[in-house]
């Protein structure tokens, strides 16, 4: 089975491939066609590494660890990378979301994109993405990660900008792939600084299960006064940060909703923005051993989650709502594995991918339903009209709000528990996050499905609820925002069942994260009570929301009165854009032209002034050589000619003068001689 | 006696005679005329010095010799004058000034 | 006794060039297919070279002499290859017959043109392939006659203000090198040319036993390629040629006649004067990083399509010189994989340009706009470059600025990080421009454009694939030059080593 591994990434590459030169060519578009090769493709690459799991489960667990090398990619005298797959419970959990999600969200676009002219473009652009996510998790070292990590920055550029007349559209992508790039700066900056302090030690690679029985010997190395690991670590998570839009570089994710909903819910929600959790998960050798940049990682993350939360209440349009609460709940993904939780994380990703493309999803139907609008003040009393995706949607904010026994509530659940054990203060800030979640989440339930239509009459007459090819996917992501959540029962849980190791994820994740377990075991009754707390917390969130936005609007509108300058900090998402493009981009933009003046003032102005120096001196010796040298040699000749001319006076013609001068003479010799 | 003296007055005379006319006269047929004048001086000194030196016969000769010049002189000269007088319709030496620098 | 592929390779030009000062001006169809059919054969030569070519042995091969030449002066024609001049060899023997094709379009006097242009194809793999100083230096001023002629005459509106920069400033650095050139020989043990020879020699004779005067002769010799790189603050001839120059010239300038100069150092500075190199190592550094920042920061300022370019090569030589400053194996490949790369991807980026300007006839960013819903197909393919251009992982580009990177980082880790922002800074220009260019609202103006022709597409081709090969192969080509690249590495890090 592991030899047919390969064909995980590239059957969706080839089926970018076949349906990139189909839109190149310019043919005649057989839309079918089209979908069947892109489907195909995901499904058959899915197929495979369910087959490959399946084989996988039969190993015992030391053995569920296996390269695939293709061929080598670089090798030179330090640096050797292969172009190989690392498949192991970790990227099979990675190829399995990407592979499930993305068939389940190709499928679904058959139904969205219906009435597209690209069509062939846009499912090769999604295959494309599929085939770089692939390389991304399946990667077996640091610059296969990396190649991948770019590929889908390229994905998302493609599709953000998908449809690219519009302007808006296209600087979005090109926000989101900057935005990136600034990340990949530190990424580039840590893969350098790890691959030679490695060597330094004698151990250069970049290959995970080498590097995992290496970096123990940089514990004591430093670099310029820090320590290697943490600068590494910390150069990485920055790079984290880009991909996985937290705090600084998130702001690239809610523009990024100008790409098409389906690629909302596939690259900007489910895969492409966990990268950054898997990078830290499938590092965690290395983050171990760099406590402060734990640390950083997980007051990051639950800062982003607060205050990504907090801008979701103040957002109208129903895919700026669910991008905000993307960035937050990948705040809580960096809180977890922040805190030395990476199963937990890895759950969360996994639970978060399933509800929140069943969110996507739904809120694509949602538009498509009502002709293209997003603005959710403009929707309500939809759950008439669009029951499979009210109901859908409904079980996927319930799951992401956390109520119990949804997906949410354990992956949450078994993060909160963590972090309270590590870090009560974070827990505090990750409990409000939390209640923030339920409290926007069913705030944008209750402006869209409920109440009354605000809609004008022209898009009213045109609600419908969507094709047979969009709800399936819907109702397959509920059904797994309802059951995900089974994956990863919590011991404690299972325990009052009698039923031991109920926790399937983390048993079967453990050979990823093996390694000394810190934490410290505050018994089951702790346990018992904080779950209580936050199932209640979420209960009260999602009361509160749908009170407060259904029967009680009264309220948000007079703290809205009351607080004018908050709120419009927050709606405003507190002017970082502002603050950015102020400060970043248009001085960048200054220094630019400075410098290309500069360039052509100075620099080639020394250039052309060097050549202008040499023409006036050329022009001075030019003068000297006509004025000086030249004038002697006419000189020479000017007498000449003048005295030819005073001479010729005498030429009279008159052949008697000339005898005057010879009698004159001949007297004038007489005289001379004779006297 | 006649003196060479005399005999040297009277060619001067006459040279003189000769250069004042061919300096004069416009006429080029009259500064021929006076081209003869001074030429027949000359032939007179001639014949006088190889008189009174004894009968030299050089001297004779050089008169003899001027004479037959002179006749050919005056061929050609009077033929220059002709073409002269086709070319500008004069005989008038101050007139052919063609060669005036 | 082997094939002389390299004089065949040469010197067959000049006989296309001969052909073509043969044929009546008027048949302009047949002065291109001549043209086009001399530089097949070179390719084909190029192709057999590599099969000849022992990637195992680290030095030079294939020699061809020494013959004497001018034996008063014990100037030789001697050539030879080994991994690094090879991989040269290659590319021009590849770029030129794109160029003809590319230059399809020329009318006014196909016949000097063509002829000029063969020629220039002659001397560049002259320069690549000759190991005595003398025959590299002729090779080397040979070009710069035809190239003048072809951005003079054939060029944009201030064409004669190009051409005369362009030649004036090479044939300052030619002087430098000239002068650096004779010292050499009259301070060598039995006055040679002779490169290899040169490189052996133990001891120094005359001043060149004194350490200044060396670094003296080292920075002659480096002005003079660091202008053809071009280097900062040396740089400001390369905008005015390439935006004068006509298309085919622009790609035959980026794609060959950059990589001269740092072909020139790698050849010459670094054999010759190891302990000069290693003395000016951070020096080159420096300047390096001067060019990827600074080029990407001018790049980003530019409004003219093909200034953009033109400073983007800039930008991207400044990572050959970071690279090559290292020392590293890692350093030295980037180096020279980066310039095979950036003469793939450039010559597409500049063909690229010469499409739209040849239908719009201006090359203002600002005057574009939603370009990509008219010509779609040509969008897609300056997508592709773009991408490679700006570093891509898969494509070409990466592999090379990874390596340049990673071996700069061992030597000057700071001066490096700052250079990786070169890659931010890239990204940025790159797709500004697309954006500028190709995407947003349609313009009206150009609404009847037509999309890329098959000839445009026939020279493009070749380039992509390339591009995407080496990306995710590029052993292919490290193979080739790795041996020679380590034995010069080691030399100059030992060096390095010994000087600390």
């Amino acid at each position: 089975m592991l030899n047919m591994v390969w064909l995980v990434p590239i059957l969706p590459l080839i089926g970018a491939f076949l349906n990139g030169g189909y839109s190149f060519s310019g043919k005649k578009l057989v839309r079918p066609l089209v979908h069947t090769i892109a489907c195909g493709a995901i499904l058959g690459s899915f197929l495979v590494t369910l087959l490959t799991f399946i084989h996988f489960l039969g190993l015992p667990s030391e053995e569920r660890s296996v390269t695939v090398t293709l061929f080598s990619w670089l090798n030179l005298t330090n640096v050797k990378a292969d172009v190989a797959f690392l498949i192991d419970p970790l990227s099979l959990v990675m190829m399995m979301i990407i592979t499930g999600v993305g068939s389940v969200i190709h499928i679904y676009s058959i139904g969205y994109m219906s009435h597209e002219k690209s069509y062939a473009r846009y499912f090769a652009y999604l295959n494309l993405f599929c085939f770089a996510m692939l390389c991304l998790v399946m990667g077996s070292n640091l610059l296969i990660l990396f190649v991948g990590w770019e590929g889908v920055g390229l994905c998302s550029y493609l599709l953000i900008g998908f449809w690219f007349h519009e302007k808006k559209n296209a600087v979005a992508g090109m926000k989101a792939f900057l935005v990136n790039r600034v990340g990949d700066f530190a990424f580039i900056c840590g893969t350098m600084l790890l691959l030679w302090s490695l060597v330094s030690v004698g151990q250069g690679t970049v290959t995970y299960t080498e590097l995992k029985g290496a970096v123990h010997l940089l514990t004591n190395q430093t670099v310029m006064g820090f320590p290697v690991l943490t600068v590494v670590t910390l150069l990485f998570f920055i790079g984290a940060t880009g991909k996985s839009a937290q705090i600084p570089l998130y702001v690239w994710l809610p523009d990024a909703m100008a790409g098409p909903t389906p690629v909302s819910a596939l690259i900007h929600a489910a895969t492409m923005v966990t990268a950054g959790v898997y990078m830290i998960a499938r590092l965690n050798f290395m983050y171990s051993l760099a406590p402060d940049t734990m640390n950083v990682v997980a007051t990051v993350g639950y800062a982003t989650a607060i205050f990504a939360a907090s801008i979701g209440f103040t957002q109208n349009d129903i895919k700026k709502v669910l991008a905000y609460s993307t960035v937050s709940q990948l705040g809580f993904m960096f809180g977890a594995v922040g805190v030395g939780a990476y199963t937990a994380g890895v759950f969360h990703l996994m639970t978060h991918a399933f509800f929140k493309a069943c969110l996507f999803l739904g809120s694509g139907s949602v538009i498509h339903a009502m002709s293209g609008e997003q603005d959710m003040r403009k929707m309500g009393g939809l759950k008439d009209h669009l029951p499979i995706t009210y109901k859908t949607f409904l079980l996927a904010t319930v799951a992401i709000a956390g109520i119990f026994p949804f997906a949410g509530f354990f992956s949450k659940d078994e993060i909160l528990w963590h972090t309270f054990n590590k870090e009560p203060v974070l827990w505090c800030v990750g409990v409000l996050a939390a209640l923030g979640t339920a409290i926007y989440m069913l705030r944008l339930v209750a402006m869209t499905f409920f109440g009354a239509c605000r809609a004008d009459e022209k898009t009213k007459h045109h609600i419908h609820e969507s094709p047979a090819t969009m709800t399936i996917p819907l109702i397959i992501l509920a059904f797994l925002s309802v059951c995900g959540g089974l994956l990863g029962i919590p011991e404690a849980l299972g325990h009052l069942v009698g039923w031991e190791h109920s926790n399937l994820l983390e048993s079967w994740l453990e050979p990823v994260f093996a390694g000394p377990h810190h934490e410290v075991e505050a018994g089951h009754t702790m346990e018992y009570l904080l779950m209580i707390f936050s199932l209640g917390v979420a209960l009260g969130g999602c009361y509160l929301g749908y009170t407060l936005y259904t029967r009680r609007q009264d309220i948000p509108e007079r703290f809205v009165r009351r607080f004018p300058r908050l709120h419009r900090l927050v709606e405003n998402k507190y002017y970082v854009d502002e603050i950015y493009q102020k400060f970043i981009v248009d001085n960048l933009l200054r220094l630019n032209q400075w410098l290309a003046l500069f360039d052509q003032k100075v620099i080639d102005g020394i250039v052309n002034l060097t050549g202008s120096i040499t023409k006036v001196g050329a022009f001075i010796s030019g003068w000297f050589d006509r004025v000086f040298v030249d004038g002697l040699v006419n000189l020479s000749a000017n007498l000449t000619l003048q005295g030819g001319r005073g001479l010729r006076l005498a030429q009279t013609g008159r052949i008697q003068d000339y005898l005057y001068v010879v009698v004159a003479i001949s007297l004038l010799i007489l005289f001379w001689r004779f006297s | 006696m006649a003196t060479l003296q005399s005999y040297l007055m009277v060619t001067a005379i006459l040279f003189g005679l000769g250069l004042f006319v061919v300096t004069t006269r416009r006429n080029a047929v009259g500064v021929l005329m006076g081209v003869e004048l001074i030429l027949n001086a000359a032939s007179i000194n001639f014949v006088a010095f190889a008189h009174f030196r004894g009968n030299d016969v050089a001297g004779n000769m050089f008169s003899i010799f001027i004479i037959v010049l002179a006749a050919a002189e005056a061929a050609v000269a009077l033929a220059l004058v002709i073409s002269l007088f086709r070319q500008f319709g004069t005989i008038d030496v101050e007139e052919a000034t063609t060669l005036k620098g | 006794m082997h094939f002389p592929y390299l004089s065949f390779m040469t010197f067959f030009p000049l006989v296309g060039m001969l052909i073509i000062g043969l044929m009546p001006s008027h048949r302009a169809d047949c002065i291109k297919k001549v043209a086009l059919f001399t530089t097949l054969p070179p390719l084909v030569a190029a192709i057999g070279l590599l099969m000849h070519f022992d990637k195992a042995n680290a030095g030079l091969q294939l020699f061809e002499g020494p013959y004497a030449w001018i034996p008063a002066f014990h100037i030789q024609y001697y050539m030879g290859v080994d991994g690094l001049s090879l991989v040269m060899l290659l590319l021009t023997a590849l770029v030129c017959p794109i160029c003809i094709l590319a230059s399809w379009g020329i009318e006014k006097s196909p016949k000097g043109y063509f002829a000029l242009f063969l020629l220039l194809d002659s001397a560049m793999m002259g320069v690549f392939s000759s190991l005595d100083f003398f025959l590299f230096y002729v090779f080397w001023e040979v070009m710069l006659l035809p190239m003048y002629f072809l951005i003079g005459i054939w060029g944009g509106p201030r064409r004669e203000y190009a051409a005369v920069k362009f030649f004036l400033y090479t044939l300052l650095g030619s002087v430098l090198m000239l002068l650096v050139m004779l010292a050499f020989y009259f301070y060598s043990d039995g006055n040679t040319f002779n490169l290899v020879t040169l490189a052996n020699q133990q001891t120094h004779l005359g001043p060149l036993k004194g350490e200044h005067f060396r670094h003296l002769c080292w920075l002659g010799l480096f002005i003079g390629f660091a202008i053809k790189i071009p280097a900062f603050p040396f740089h400001t001839w390369l905008p005015d040629a390439h935006v004068e120059a006509p298309t085919a010239i622009s790609v035959i300038l980026a794609a060959v006649l950059l990589k001269m100069g740092i072909y020139g150092i790698l050849r010459i500075c670094y054999p010759i004067l190891p302990d000069a190199t290693v003395h000016f190592g951070t020096l080159m550094a420096v300047i390096g990083v001067i060019n990827i920042v600074y080029g990407a920061l001018c790049a980003m300022a530019q409004k003219d399509f093909k200034k953009l370019i033109a400073y983007s090569s800039i930008s991207h030589m400044g990572f050959c010189l970071l690279g090559m400053s290292s020392f590293t194996p890692e350093g030295l490949n980037g180096t020279v994989l980066q310039m095979f790369n950036h003469g793939t991807i450039t010559a597409q980026l500049f063909l690229l340009v010469g499409v739209i300007y040849d239908r719009a006839h201006h090359r203002d960013l600002e005057g574009f706009g939603g370009m990509a819903q008219i010509m779609p197909r040509y969008s897609a393919m300056t997508a592709f470059a773009f991408f490679a251009a700006l570093g891509l992982p898969g494509l070409s580009g990466f592999v090379s600025e990874v390596l340049c990177f990673l071996g700069g980082f061992r030597s000057f880790p700071i001066i490096t990080v700052i250079s990786v922002s070169g890659v931010v800074l890239t990204a940025a220009y790159m797709l500004w421009t697309y954006q500028r260019v190709f995407l947003g609202q349609v313009n009206e103006k150009y609404k009847a454009f037509s999309d890329i022709t098959a000839r445009e597409l026939t020279t493009l081709i070749p380039l992509v694939i390339i591009v995407v090969v080496l990306g995710v192969y590029p052993s292919y080509i490290l193979d080739l030059m790795n041996p020679t690249l380590v034995a010069l590495g080691k030399t100059l890090t030992d060096l390095k080593i010994a000087g600390l």
